[in-house]
């Protein structure tokens, strides 16, 4: 009997960190992979130096996003301290026509698709759901019900298939949402009709306070081809493995054979959101281990042994960086909201009396308090 | 004209909408082969293929989610839910996400999702098989709520439905599927009365008795009943109850003064509830009687043996009707 090809045992404990497979070595070594190595074989030091340039900017907008919080700028802010490699990797594998569904977290993933500066704070602050129309980058409005994106890619693969296009979808998603129904069921739906999805699951050990041992006692990539889908576990804080696995499973999509599974195991350096405090739930030691695994020291370890970060390279990183941080800012500081009649519109496509009634209602509601200049006469 | 009944008329709606338009889809659990559990998808697997005609995993959330992502890519999926009692596990993709995303995205992406489901009870089904869960979809702003009570209904709003750019759950009472009626098939949509008004089922001028889908019927034979005793009843059949035609209600409750409303649903805060308090905001000072509410019991649905004593019947809406007409009444002498 043949079994769905796997590259994954399934009988490892989920916790054991070190069972992924890997092209960069925590200091920076590059090391062979059979099955991941003939994806990135055009990978040279510029494609390393720019992968490099993207981690950079996803970890600056996610510090200004921090601070900004801090500040009272913004409600709320998901930080993605840690989880650049597997974000830059694994979204510089697309083409600009393939369609991503991506949770909260996915700064990067985002800022690979062609995200600006406002799309990264807006929501968070208070003003939109959305900034981006998600037909100009390719990419959904990010997605907080945890998994539910999971049946939107594949239901979008399914739309692929029925155009008869090369085109593949993607669903990004955490361990804590591979317990959802809903992940679950797209991975049925998925291996079903043999869709053209890639389900990215970010194992960042943690879904809020909850280690990853209660969603899982086996690594999650061993759970794929129980639905018939092949996997890999990669090492999360590897952007070239992330990149090569990424191009294995757009690749399997491409091709007609179907669905793909990745789980990128990772870290979540900082809390869950800015309300959160890990100190709560997890060790000192555990955050100082996943310190010595940051995934851009180790490309830089990299570019540094092959010749190829000059000052003047980290110098125009930064400079980079330190820009679109501005930027990110004075999106966030310039941000105007909307008219307060503004409330109540795009909730349908097409006139619903019920709303309309209401509309008019605030409409003069609201003209009954005049305008600013009116007021500041009497 | 054709008589049909409203499982056939509803089978030749889904059989145009998808010849007249290549991105229409059905998808469901048995819809296939097998035509679906209520033959309402009949022949559209033979006439469209397997593409178009989706048998899905037995799975309702993965139904629902991946017709997002079907409509995100410019599809019109038409969902067929099994049963009414077997929505709550798509209640999250439905609520969270057809509902919100044309919001979420300040309109860029729209969801025109038609959501089947085979409603209500008078069969003698089993547990979860004849539930009435309008009330929740009639609390999620962004959907548009659908009750249908005949075959030319059935037809038409179906199709427009279908091609509405919103999201549409689409009631159909189970009770009625073997029920006939003459259908326009080559009506003309863009002539056709658009999807939320309401109809004046049958004129009267003494009480105004509002309802949808399934109890149209039993409003009608209680209204010729009322008849026999010199009450006259307008019958309001709303087919919309997102959004709510009030300019049909309103007009019938200020010539009448009095208003019952039916329906099998539970009454607590239940669609009953909404239009009496929308109706008294309106005509309040037309009110000659504080409006009533048929409705089926604050119960789980009853066993099949016992559905005959949940669901309103023609009796039930007479003792309102009497009420409302200050006449001897089930609750003459009782202090509520």
């Amino acid at each position: 009997m043949t079994m769905t090809h796997t590259l994954t045992p399934t009988a490892e404990p989920a916790t054991d960190t070190e069972d992924v497979a890997r092209l960069l070595t925590p200091d920076g070594q590059r090391i062979s992979d059979p099955d991941l190595e003939r994806w990135v074989t055009d990978v040279d030091s510029s494609v390393l130096q720019s992968l490099y340039r993207d981690m950079v900017l996803v970890r600056r907008v996610d510090t200004e996003g921090v601070a900004l919080q801090r500040q009272g700028q913004l409600g709320l802010w998901a930080p993605c301290q840690g989880q650049e490699g597997v974000q830059v990797g694994t979204a510089r594998a697309f083409r600009a026509d393939d369609f991503v569904f991506p949770s909260y977290r996915e700064i990067g993933v985002n800022l690979v698709r062609g995200a600006k500066p406002a799309d990264f704070v807006l929501a968070w602050r208070g003003e939109e759901h959305s900034t981006y129309n998600p037909y100009d980058i390719n990419t959904a409005t990010p997605q907080i019900i945890i998994g539910a994106q999971a049946l939107h890619a594949v239901g979008y693969a399914m739309g692929i298939q029925r155009d008869g296009t090369d085109q593949a979808s993607a669903a990004y998603f955490g361990d804590g949402a591979t317990s959802q129904g809903d992940v679950n069921e797209a991975m049925i739906f998925a291996s079903s009709f043999r869709s053209p999805v890639v389900f990215v699951c970010t194992n960042n050990q943690w879904a809020i306070s909850e280690p990853v041992t209660v969603q899982a006692k086996f690594p999650i990539a061993g759970r794929a081809p129980g639905f018939g889908i092949p996997s890999m576990r990669v090492d999360g804080n590897d952007v070239l493995a992330c990149l090569a696995a990424m191009r294995w499973a757009l690749d399997n999509a491409r091709n007609g054979i179907g669905p793909a599974f990745i789980e990128a195991v990772t870290y979540r350096m900082g809390p869950h959101t800015t309300s959160d405090d890990p100190t709560r739930y997890r060790d000192k030691e555990e955050v100082e281990l996943w310190k010595g695994r940051d995934p851009i020291a180790r490309v830089e370890a990299l570019l540094r042994a092959e010749g190829a970060f000059s000052d003047e390279f980290a110098a125009q990183v930064a400079a980079d960086a330190d820009a679109l941080g501005a930027e990110v800012r004075a999106a966030a500081l310039g941000a105007t909201s909307r008219e307060p009649i503004g409330v109540l519109d795009h909730v349908y496509a097409e006139p619903h009396s019920g709303l309309e009634e209401q509309r008019a209602w605030f409409g003069a509601y609201l003209d009954g308090f005049g305008t600013d200049s009116e007021e500041a006469a009497r | 004209m054709t008589q049909l009944t409203m499982a056939k008329a509803i089978n030749e709606g889904l059989r145009r909408a998808m010849a007249d338009d290549p991105k229409v889809l059905v998808m469901g659990e048995d819809i296939g082969k097998l035509g679906g559990v209520f033959r309402i998808t009949d022949g559209l697997l033979d006439q469209f293929g397997a593409q178009r005609v989706v048998d899905t995993p037995l799975a309702e959330a993965g139904i629902m989610g991946t017709a997002v992502g079907l409509a995100f890519r410019g599809y019109r999926p038409v969902v067929e839910i099994q049963f009414d009692g077997f929505v709550y596990p798509a209640f999250d993709q439905i609520v969270c996400q057809v509902a919100k995303l044309h919001y979420r995205t300040r309109g860029n992406v729209t969801m025109p999702i038609t959501i089947r489901i085979p409603w209500a009870g008078g069969v003698g089904a089993a547990e979860h098989h004849s539930e009435s869960p309008e009330a929740y979809f009639v609390h999620t702003s962004g959907l548009r709520v659908i009750a249908v009570s005949n075959p030319q209904d059935a037809y038409v709003m179906l199709r427009q439905a279908i091609a509405s750019n919103d999201p549409v759950v689409f009631f159909e009472p189970k009770r009625l599927y073997h029920t006939k009626g003459e259908v326009d098939l080559d009506v003309d949509l863009a002539d056709a009365p658009p999807m939320g008004l309401a109809r004046v089922a049958r004129e009267g001028s003494d009480v105004t008795l509002l309802t949808y889908g399934s109890q149209v019927m039993t409003a009608l034979d209680a209204a010729t009943a009322a008849e026999d005793d010199g009450v006259s009843i307008e019958v309001i059949d709303l087919r919309s109850i997102s959004p709510v035609d009030y300019r049909t209600v309103t007009a019938s409750v200020r010539k009448t003064g009095r208003v019952v409303v039916t329906h099998e649903a539970a009454r607590e805060a239940g669609v009953g509830a909404e239009l009496i308090a929308s109706v008294t905001e309106r005509c309040f000072n037309y009110l000659e009687a504080a409006p009533q509410r048929v409705t089926g019991h604050d119960i789980p649905y009853p066993p099949a043996k016992l559905e005959k004593h949940h669901l309103p019947d023609l009796d039930r809406i007479l003792d309102a009707v009497d009420r409302v007409m200050d006449r001897p009444n089930s609750l003459t002498g009782v202090e509520l």
